[in-house]
């Protein structure tokens, strides 16, 4: 059996783990446009801020192709498919043979037709190393820099950058920061948290034009600025599937074992769609580790091992200026809030279920039993969910529910 | 694989485990030096009830959550042992999102940290087993296994 992944990040990586714990022996070709060894992407942030470098973001270790028995050709862009033949063609006409495909092209930052913003001089996008090395040469001590999009990426990236330029001003249609993930509540904490840092918002706005280093909002109010951060969204790269005939929704159609509507073709990651199992509703879910189970599924599933990832939820961890917060699953039901001036916790019950949750400050020790809680649809009369509420904890299950998990 | 089991019948509370876990995992070898005034920090845990006493910690799992989730590569698994590169972790807290039995936690500098069965430092094997005095945790292969 040959192997051919397009795509080097969380999804190709999972893939390859994936098939290796079925086939040790089939050749394994990765195809990635970026020139570089496997890294990971949201570390790009963390590198501008200086608490990680280009070796140790690795997302594996130097030795892994070698060996995983995979081998790569970096730098190099994937210009069709012909599942038919069972072919990929890449740019320059070489052709690859597989038997088993797997398309793992992520996503591309989205621009957006902003009038007047092909006048600005220094703006950049925020998903890829490049773009991390690109907006990092730009900045300076004196930097006025504007990000546009208040969501995870152009937090992160102001998180990261803040502590080296003079001023970071963040703009959002929405109300309110982290509209994807964060009720309302939340959303004003970490919002009041950001602004002691420094930075200024400008939420339920967006840019009408912008003139050289000069945006005006729809509100009529003006930012100057030196550098322009784009982090409205991402769209899935689906063209490759798309124009081979297979079936592109919100991004590539695949069914639960990983296999998108054209024969041997496989996708994972953030080019594609999940099912979201606490919601019901086939969405991008943009995460890596979701990324990486899927990959993993897609592979297993390559390599002739019956897999399927059923639980994709939307979940995240992530800190900024030393606030963390955990959210998970879908908010819906009914609302749940335990709240001091530290910590806001918020919890979703419906049905009986645990549907979603969200952790902000000094409480997320833990969090993983209310995660599970989720993943695993653990009706909530069977544990002590007023005693979870207080503190995730597994004096709150049953003695036989604990020896099954810590006992011999 | 030998893992870390709870007897939790016999669990006194004595709370033995986490001190003997924090100093086996400071790295020094006088255990005041080690421990008087500072924070424990262990990567064993004990939960106390009005009768029932139990340890939790890492369960080395099969299917590890919290290696196929690391957003930095940070995690891997060497001979059946779940370990984090705590150089290579930005203490983004993904492992605790995703860690059904609270696994893992920040080390006083950041970098999350979990137990690695003692495998790492000078104590060789598990230091809570050993010094537990009612024999409520046990190192030992998975009855049936």
């Amino acid at each position: 059996m040959e192997y051919v992944i397009l795509g080097n990040s969380a999804a190709a990586v999972g893939c390859i783990e994936g098939i290796r714990s079925v086939d040790r022996e089939g050749p394994i070709t990765v195809v990635a446009s970026e020139p570089y060894h496997t890294y990971s992407r949201p570390l790009i942030s963390y590198l501008l801020e200086g608490k990680t470098d280009l070796e140790r973001m690795k997302y594996r270790p130097d030795s892994y192709y070698e060996e995983m028995g995979v081998r790569t050709r970096l730098g190099v862009r994937a210009a069709a498919l012909q599942p038919e033949e069972h072919k990929v063609v890449l740019e320059g006409g070489e052709e690859l043979s597989y038997d088993k495909l797997l398309v793992a092209t992520g996503s591309t930052p989205f621009v957006p037709p902003l009038e007047g913003l092909d006048t600005v001089e220094k703006q950049f996008t925020f998903l890829s190393l490049d773009d991390g090395k690109k907006l990092e040469a730009a900045l300076t001590p004196e930097s006025r820099v504007f990000i546009l999009g208040a969501g995870l990426i152009g937090l992160k990236c102001a998180e990261g950058i803040a502590r080296r330029v003079r001023s970071v001003e963040v703009a959002d249609l929405a109300n309110q920061v982290l509209p994807s993930i964060l009720d309302e509540e939340g959303a004003k904490r970490v919002q009041a948290h950001l602004e002691k840092q420094g930075l200024t918002f400008h939420l339920g706005d967006t840019v009408a034009r912008f003139s050289g280093n000069t945006a005006t909002l729809q509100s009529g109010a003006s930012v100057n600025f030196d550098v322009l951060v784009l982090a409205v969204g991402v769209r899935p790269n689906v063209s490759l599937v798309q124009d081979a005939g297979g079936r592109v929704e919100r991004g590539v159609v695949i069914d639960s074992t990983g296999l998108t509507t054209l024969p041997d073709v496989y996708a994972a990651g953030d080019c594609c769609q999940s099912y979201d199992s606490t919601s019901g509703e086939n969405k991008v879910l943009a995460l890596l580790p979701n990324a990486y189970f899927q990959g993993e599924c897609a592979g297993k599933t390559m390599a002739g091992e019956a897999s399927s990832f059923t639980r994709a939820m939307p979940m995240n961890a992530i800190g900024f200026f030393g606030l963390h917060l955990i959210t998970a699953g879908s908010y819906r039901g009914e609302k749940l809030v335990e709240e001091d001036g530290k910590n806001y916790k918020a919890f979703f019950v419906e049905d009986g279920l645990l549907k979603g949750y969200i952790l902000l400050g000094d409480c997320l020790e833990n969090a993983g039993i209310y995660t599970a809680l989720i993943r695993e649809q653990t009706p909530l009369n069977t544990v002590d969910f007023s005693l979870l509420r207080e503190h995730p904890q597994f004096m709150a299950f049953s003695q036989a529910k604990r020896r099954e998990m810590f006992g011999r | 694989m030998k893992r870390v089991y709870v007897e939790e019948q016999w669990c006194l509370g004595c709370h033995l485990c986490e001190v003997n876990c924090a100093f086996a995992n400071s790295g020094l070898d006088d255990m005041v030096k080690a421990l008087k005034d500072k924070d424990l920090r262990p990567r064993i845990h004990i939960e106390d009830g009005e009768s029932i006493h139990f340890a939790v910690s890492c369960r080395h799992c099969e299917d590890a959550l919290c290696l196929k989730s690391c957003i930095a590569g940070a995690i891997s698994k060497q001979d059946g042992v779940v370990r984090i590169d705590k150089n290579k972790c930005v203490g983004c807290y993904t492992c605790v999102l995703v860690c059904p039995y609270g696994a893992l936690r920040p080390s006083e500098e950041g970098p999350m940290e979990k137990c690695e069965l003692c495998l790492g430092n000078a104590c060789g094997e598990p230091a809570c087993v050993t010094g537990c005095p009612n024999r409520a945790i046990v190192f030992a292969e998975k009855e049936g296994a």
